[in-house]
């Protein structure tokens, strides 16, 4: 018997004016899976973020986590309930050190056990005190998934993690990111424009182009799709 | 006007004069700069806000409570009126732009000082404070006791808002709010309580400010004006981002007009303000962050 998905977007529509974010998008992800969520510039992963973060209230459609709907959940609740995010351009405490920022991200729990612990994790334990955005930028992305680690989460949003990355760098984040999968036991949810970065270590693709589901498979199915390979390379003339 | 012989003696307590001046201007300086960080709007109400709560500790203690009983009361009804003003004038145009918001905070002034006017009539009032002006003789400079209250008091307060922001989980909670409201609302933090925090907070240090120079001057529904304009003046030298900033700011502001209205001729006690605010605006053209602002300049 299937699980319930941990995830359920369900037939989300986003609008901003005239301009459609997100048609009718469906999207599910069962506990403990990788999910990669591309497609090209403009076509709606970050506001699908903003959506099940609740930044966003979506015109249509529901957002449910473990069988609930988030929609009556104000953005501040959205952690309690287990879902933590970073940014795609790192949202961190400017002016606050790096350990602040990691304890705002355990402001939903009680007590502060979780901050050493993920510090040490990603390694910057011994810049600690250092101001959070003095940091070269690719330490502040690890400031930033170590503040949402913090938060205890179940479901982990990644938003392009590898931006902005070194060609080395990429490459230890694919094996850090599934490492860190089975070490929180979380469940991740991963917007990339990398793919060699998201073929490596999605277990599925979910693809949008202009806010539409075009195509969604195992990272073999959707890079043989012709769909997808017409969204990135153009039509055939 | 002569000026008489300098005397170290004198100059000491020309300090300590400015010193206090200059706690006052910090206490409202800092209310400034908390409420400006979280919202980017000037509270032009401050003065007011600080006015009223004043006329309240007055009538508490014309019915006859002394000063430090009266001192907590007043201070927790300006936390729950700041609070309440946030929620009810702030609150609804949140999202309207600045400037609009700025208005508010003018109108809110007006009504105020109207308020008080209706209320407690517009005559100057003697305000009993809690320190005698008799002077001690602190290492060979007599200093007013009301003056050295006056400091410690205002010292004390902004040492305890201090420790609250930085070490407490509430406190570093309104600091996250105050730099990234989204991310703080998605790691749990009530942004818009915090923001009510910030006015209930910045209303208290303008109530202990109202209390600690009363006594100095009289009581009357424009007590804060010319204050104020000290007070925003001291937040954009220490630099408007800046708490630390604001509270240094208004020391120095203190100090130095006293000093210059004590000691340059021309200057005197009419043109300190306009000296003050020329001096603040060449450091300005110097720092345009004030002394301890950030400039937004970004690596790139």
């Amino acid at each position: 018997m299937r699980r319930l998905p941990l995830l359920e977007v369900d037939h989300v529509s986003k609008r901003f004016g005239g301009i459609v974010a997100l048609e009718a998008v469906s999207l599910n992800v069962e506990a403990g899976e990788i999910v990669g969520l591309i497609g090209p510039n403009g076509a709606g992963k970050t506001t699908a973020f903003n959506v099940i973060t609740r930044l966003y209230t979506p015109d249509e459609g529901d957002v449910r986590f473990d069988g609930d709907s988030l929609l009556g959940t104000p953005p501040s609740a959205i952690v309690r309930r287990g879902i933590a995010r970073t940014f795609q351009n790192v949202e961190l405490f400017r002016g606050l050190s790096v350990i602040d920022n990691v304890r705002v991200g355990a402001h939903a729990r009680q007590g502060e056990e979780s901050v050493d612990d993920v510090l040490f994790y990603v390694n910057l334990h011994s810049v600690r005190h250092r101001g959070a955005s003095e940091l070269p930028y690719g330490t502040q992305k690890r400031v930033e998934l170590a503040r949402a680690l913090a938060s205890g989460p179940r479901l982990l949003l990644l938003d392009e993690p590898a931006g902005g990355l070194s060609h080395d760098e990429v490459e230890r984040l694919g094996t850090f990111i599934r490492r860190l999968r089975g070490d929180f036991e979380l469940t991740i949810l991963l917007v990339e424009h990398h793919m060699g970065l998201v073929m490596s270590v999605a277990d599925r693709v979910h693809v949008l182009d202009f806010g539409r589901t075009i195509a969604e498979g195992t990272p073999a199915e959707v890079q043989a799709d012709k769909a997808v390979i017409e969204a990135y390379l153009g039509a055939p003339a | 006007m002569p000026l008489a012989a300098f005397t170290w003696t004198e100059f000491a307590q020309q300090i300590a004069a400015g010193v206090r001046e200059g706690a006052i201007y910090a206490g409202l300086a800092l209310a400034i700069v908390i409420i400006y960080r979280s919202t980017r709007v000037i509270n032009f109400a401050q003065g007011e806000m600080a006015t009223f709560t004043t006329f309240i500790a007055w009538s508490l203690m014309n019915r006859g409570l002394s000063f430090w009983v009266a001192f907590p009361i007043v201070l927790a009804i300006a936390f729950a009126g700041g609070v309440t003003i946030e929620r009810v004038l702030i609150r609804p145009v949140e999202n309207a732009p600045v400037l609009t918001i700025v208005i508010i905070t003018l109108g809110l002034a007006l009504l105020l000082n109207g308020l008080m006017s209706i209320i407690w009539g517009g005559a100057n009032r003697q305000f009993r404070g809690p320190f005698s002006t008799r002077t001690i003789d602190v290492g060979g400079v007599p200093i007013s006791v009301q003056d050295i209250g006056i400091v410690v008091v205002s010292i004390a307060l902004v040492a305890l808002l201090a420790l609250f922001f930085r070490f407490t989980k509430l406190g570093l909670a309104l600091r996250a709010a105050a730099v990234n409201p989204d991310s703080s609302r998605l790691a749990g933090v009530r942004v818009g309580w915090m923001l009510a925090l910030g006015w209930g907070i910045a209303a208290v240090l303008g109530a202990v400010a109202g209390m600690m120079i009363a006594p100095v001057v009289f009581l009357d529904p424009n007590m804060m004006q010319t204050i104020l304009l000290y007070a925003f003046a001291a937040a954009v030298l220490g630099g408007l981002d800046s708490p630390a900033g604001a509270v240094v700011g208004g020391i120095l502001l203190g100090v130095t007009i006293t000093l210059l209205g004590r000691y340059v001729g021309f200057i005197g006690s009419t043109l300190k303000l306009p000296v003050a605010l020329l001096l603040i605006l060449i450091l300005l053209l110097i720092r345009p962050g004030g002394l301890f602002g950030r400039v937004a300049v970004r690596r790139v």
